[in-house]
């Protein structure tokens, strides 16, 4: 023992500072770079307000355009990633991830339905998504229920089950669709990230960040649930509650993210991994650590997205999953003993 | 108030299946307390309904003079800690940092640990001999070393009452000793009452102050363990034959299983 551990506090400013800059760098190449141009100087010519020739355009490019989307990115990743540990907290298993077990994928299907019925993207298509992302966690929930939810196998199988299950319905619902709304759907369904403007994330922002904050109250009481629940219980936890607060919490910040920019799967599962790896596993430290590290993940992914291809862009879903599929491989291959 | 724990017609079932019978007993203040029976027999489901992880509808369960109803959740905590039967831990804490997680049930939300806290974990892990593994991950112990870990976390609680469910079930003889010894020491130097399931009826001889003979949900026979472990009540309970006699090391009793195939043997039948 020494006395590293009284100075949790500051373990977390530490790491949250490191990540912090991490983000702060990865928005702002976000920024500086795009297909119609790339270099730093605009930027910060731009931030600090110094007047280039043409800077009107460079500016409404920076901030109208490439900003927004920035930002969003930053927090889809951070809900994905913090979405992924607070599963794995509460399964008790590492591999546990809403794109995995199908909960962004029922979200999916509950946001298509409401674009299908012409609601509004804010609150409707928004509702909808939380509608099917409760109503899939409901059916994972009973498929796995009884002790064998602790089993990796149990869990895993349901959550693929339901995914595939999910994307029948999503392929189903698309092949209904005759108009020009096809396209957007199946670009969304990738994962998108170029539909933001200000105000969209600014309502994504509001709907997430309460969330995140929540979450990180609970980040003691997941700790002791990763000891196992009796022991949890018998050391103060109410577990019935903490289970039930963080799962609704979740999903609701999930679908929330499903909603705006489809699914972007495997961030849940890479981050929360990496980031345990670098600082260990005490959530107190995660919990900020996941909304810093994978907002920062996520906008370097976009980043690559729309630089990588000649023309156009990738969806950043794409790249997500080319990073997080292979990486999910090996942990269950690492960890199935 | 010398009683620890009181518990007066206590009754459990799982839906319609009953495992605890109409249960009275006292468990006084600083005993050392085994509760013995065969599989099936509603001891862990006792164990479970003191530490409050289940909760009877019917019956009395006072700990301290006080009904269980009257304690919340932290304050629970704070009277009794649990150590359940081995539980495998896939996330990788280290074991100061699950021994400090004993520290919750006396931290606020967030469970910051003040100074006072990492004393009294560091001492918990001097109690328990793990001085030497607190920067290992709980991933890489052996199961003798994480019981120890588990132990250690109880008593970072600083609970008045220690439940353990079988603790020695998985170890080898030498860390079924040291367990043991280990909570001896508990009761003796900080007046901690120690709970104990066990399987195992010689440790229970050797460290039971007062023991629990537990049949079919109901209560067989309960005492010093000069009373509770005798032939009649031993094969009553468990149903097969056995040898009682008095220990080498005196003033308890030691019970020797005894084999169908010795029995029938010819030589050596009229020997027993």
């Amino acid at each position: 023992m020494n006395t590293r551990a009284p100075f949790v506090l500051k373990r977390i400013f530490v790491v949250s500072f490191l990540l912090l800059i991490l983000l702060g760098v990865g928005m702002f190449l976000g920024l500086s770079m795009g297909s119609s141009g790339s270099g730093m100087s605009p930027v910060l010519e731009s931030l600090f307000g110094a007047r280039g020739p043409d800077s009107a355009l460079m500016d409404t490019i920076i901030w109208k355009i490439r900003f927004p989307r920035v930002l969003l990115s930053a927090l889809v990743g951070a809900t994905l990633s913090l979405g992924g540990l607070v599963f794995q907290a509460l399964l008790r298993n590492p591999l546990a991830e809403p794109y995995i077990l199908g909960i962004s994928g029922g979200s999916a299907i509950g946001a298509i339905t409401g674009i299908l019925l012409g609601f509004s993207r804010f609150p409707g298509v928004a509702a909808a998504a939380f509608a099917g992302s409760i109503f899939t966690l409901f059916l994972i929930l009973v498929m796995s229920s009884g002790q064998s939810i602790i089993k990796r196998d149990s869990l895993l199988l349901s959550g693929v089950m339901v995914n595939a299950f999910c994307s029948a319905i999503i392929m189903f619902l698309v092949s209904l669709t005759r108009d020009s709304r096809l396209h957007n759907i199946i670009f969304w369904l990738m994962g998108d990230l170029s539909s933001g403007d200000m105000h969209q994330v600014g309502i994504l922002a509001a709907t997430v960040l309460p969330c995140f904050c929540l979450i990180f109250f609970f980040s003691s009481p997941m700790n002791l649930l990763l000891m196992g629940k009796e022991t949890a219980q018998t050391t103060g936890v109410n577990i019935k509650a903490v289970t039930l607060i963080l799962l609704v919490v979740t999903s609701f910040a999930v679908s929330a993210t499903v909603s705006q920019c489809g699914l972007v799967g495997f961030v849940g599962l890479v981050m929360p991994h990496l980031l345990r790896l670098l600082f260990g596993p005490d959530h107190r430290v995660l919990v900020p650590a996941c909304v810093l590290g994978g907002g920062a993940y996520m906008v370097f992914c976009d980043l690559l997205a729309r630089v990588l291809p000649e023309q156009g862009e990738i969806p950043a879903g794409v790249i997500t999953a080319m990073i997080g599929a292979p990486l999910f491989v090996f942990l269950l291959k690492r960890s199935g003993r | 108030m010398n009683i620890a724990i009181n518990i007066q017609n206590l009754n459990y079932a799982y839906g319609k299946y009953v495992v605890l019978k109409d249960v009275s007993f006292c468990v006084k203040r600083g005993d050392f307390f085994i509760i013995i029976g065969p599989n099936g027999s509603g001891k862990s489901t006792l164990m479970r309904l003191i530490s409050g992880i289940i909760r009877s509808k019917t019956g009395q369960l006072d700990l301290f003079g006080m009904p269980m109803q009257g304690y919340n959740r932290k304050a629970l905590a704070r009277t009794i800690a649990f150590v359940p039967q081995m539980v495998m831990v896939e996330f990788p804490f280290t074991v100061s940092e699950v021994v400090l997680m004993g520290r919750s049930p006396h931290q606020g939300i967030l469970g910051i640990e003040k100074r006072e806290d990492l004393e009294i974990a560091k001492q918990a892990i001097a109690f328990t001999g793990l001085e030497h593994l607190s920067h290992r991950k709980l991933t890489q112990l052996s199961g003798g070393e994480l019981q120890r870990v588990y132990i250690a976390k109880a008593i970072c609680q600083e609970p008045r009452i220690m439940l353990l469910d079988e603790p020695t079930a998985s170890l080898d003889i030498a860390h079924q000793i040291r367990v043991m010894d280990l909570m001896e020491t508990l009761k003796e130097e900080r007046g901690v009452t120690i709970v104990m399931v066990s399987h195992d009826v010689n440790l229970a001889a050797m460290y039971g102050q007062n023991l629990l003979l537990l049949k079919e949900g109901q209560i067989v026979s309960s005492g010093f363990p000069g009373k509770v472990l005798t032939y009649e009540t031993l094969e009553h309970a468990y149903d097969c034959t056995l040898l009682v006699d008095d220990s080498p090391l005196g003033r308890f009793p030691r019970v020797t299983l005894v084999s169908q195939r010795v029995l029938n043997l010819p030589g050596r039948s009229k020997s027993i």
